[in-house]
């Protein structure tokens, strides 16, 4: 595994909510096929930084953003980016499973639909099948792909929301707390999926759970009130790091 | 350390470690300087406390055990608390094997006590002693204080230590020779220098693991070691 590749440079950006500054100087390099973990207290702009990563900020009100985002060496924010087709390079999952109000096969072909990755019904079928499969849902729901996606489970609901990510070929996932409606066995679900996933994808997570990030990512990086303060492998992170702020945060000594 | 945890019983349990590793180094100094006194003055009574007093030593690493095991299922600590706890675990493990050595130097004195005395080597195996007490005390003052260049310093010392015991050694095999007489007291000597050979080990031990624990990383370099002993014949 070539871990030296870097599938997304951030350089030198500013995030501002009309005059207030959320994101200061951030430089972060995310590499390719490996999970990263965003941490840091509620407010630190982790969010607002992985918002950046696929240009979800561009329809908050008075959002600004400044510097550079590198995909494969390409500017995001360059004029003539086509928004719709870098979301479709690069997938997100919320917090809260957000399954449409179709049927489980609707959900996941939506997408391959609306971005014309497939024609016909045999080829959608095939993508259906196999983001199932690959997101851990297929033998659960194999007999009943017309019920209603809200009919799953929690850890169901968000295993078909991954699936509707992946359904388009994306190739960064980016998280927002993907496991935080969930109960231990759930997220144990998605965090063993997580972890199979990123043998074919660049995963950036968003989470509240400093062990749930030690235990899926390869990289954690630390943010507080708008900067990213330490960034390295997870292990060091949360065994040595180096500054004073992630290690008050890490052990519990600021909320 | 430096700042309270927002669970403030997180707090209580990290200075519940610490008590205890306070009390264990307590207990084993004594202990070691309980045993030389009754080592020279053949006082059995004082020897006999000596290993009445290991009991202790033995129950304070047990609450150690259940104590880091507790807190590292229910705290999950990160980071320097992470350090803290496995250090402690540590450090309690060393300080229960320099008690066992005490107490089976302790065990020696109701022989040695009835044997003559082997030249001067009382003094070498008192001066050997008197070292290591420093380093105990030493090390418990690094840990107490976090201070890793008095833990480094200390770690430095056990080439002494290891000189004496080789030294000891080979007067020891000496006498032997000389005296067939005296192969008792000589055998049981010879495990007394050696026991407090290896207490200087685990003291170093303990040096070593509050470097990690204040800079996160293993001493790197090399240690002097001069015990000879294992290579040394008389003819």
């Amino acid at each position: 595994m070539d871990s030296q590749t870097q599938k997304v440079k951030v350089r030198g950006v500013n995030v501002f909510y009309g005059d207030k500054k959320a994101l200061d100087n951030i430089n972060l390099d995310i590499p390719e096929r490996q999970v990263t973990s965003l941490i840091g207290p509620s407010g630190c702009g982790k969010s607002t930084f992985l918002r950046c990563l696929n240009r979800m900020n561009d329809v908050v009100d008075g959002c600004r953003v400044e510097g550079d985002i590198l995909l494969d060496g390409e500017d995001i924010y360059a004029k003539g980016v086509d928004v719709v087709h870098l979301r479709s390079r690069v997938g997100i999952v919320f917090q809260k499973p957000n399954p449409f109000p179709k049927s489980i096969y609707d959900n996941v072909a939506y997408g391959p639909k609306i971005h014309g990755l497939a024609d016909t019904r045999d080829e959608i079928d095939a993508i259906v099948t196999d983001s199932l499969l690959k997101a851990g849902l297929l033998s659960e729901v194999r007999d009943r792909l017309d019920a209603p996606g809200t009919s799953l489970s929690g850890g169901q609901q968000q295993r078909l929301c991954i699936a509707r990510a992946i359904a388009v070929q994306p190739e960064v996932i980016l998280m927002d707390e993907p496991c935080s409606a969930l109960d231990p066995i759930a997220t144990a679900c998605i965090e063993e999926l997580i972890d199979e996933l990123s043998a074919n994808y660049t995963i950036v997570m968003v989470t509240h759970s400093m062990q749930q990030a030690a235990r899926v990512s390869q990289k954690t990086a630390f943010f507080h009130m708008g900067e990213l303060v330490e960034q390295g492998d997870t292990e060091e992170i949360f065994t040595r790091p180096q500054d004073e702020r992630t290690q008050a945060y890490i052990t519990g000594r600021i909320g | 350390m430096e700042s309270e945890h927002i669970v403030k019983s997180f707090d209580d349990d990290l200075s519940r470690l610490d008590a205890i590793i306070a009390e264990m180094g307590g207990l084993v100094e004594r202990q070691l300087a309980s045993v030389m006194t009754a080592l020279v003055t053949r006082d059995i009574v004082m020897a006999q406390q000596v290993i009445d007093d290991d009991k202790r030593v033995d129950e304070l690493e047990s609450e150690i055990d259940h104590l880091t095991m507790t807190v590292l299922a229910l705290r999950q600590p990160m980071a320097d608390d992470l350090r803290a706890v496995i250090v402690v675990l540590k450090m309690a493990a060393n300080l229960e094997r320099i008690g066992d050595y005490a107490k089976n130097i302790a065990k020696r004195i109701f022989i040695l006590a009835e044997m003559e005395t082997v030249g001067n080597t009382a003094e070498s195996v008192q001066r050997m002693a008197g070292l290591v007490q420093a380093m105990i005390k030493n090390v418990l003052d690094a840990y107490g204080t976090l201070d890793i260049n008095k833990a480094d310093a200390v770690r430095l010392r056990d080439e002494e230590v290891d000189r004496i015991h080789t030294s000891l050694f080979r007067e020891l095999l000496t006498y032997m020779m000389e005296d067939p007489h005296r192969i008792t007291a000589c055998t049981h000597l010879l495990f007394v220098s050696k026991n407090i050979e290896r207490i200087g080990d685990h003291v170093t031990s303990i040096a070593e693991y509050i470097h990690f624990l204040v800079s996160g990383e293993m001493p790197e370099d090399e240690r002097p070691k001069c015990d000879m002993s294992s290579q040394t014949s008389v003819e």
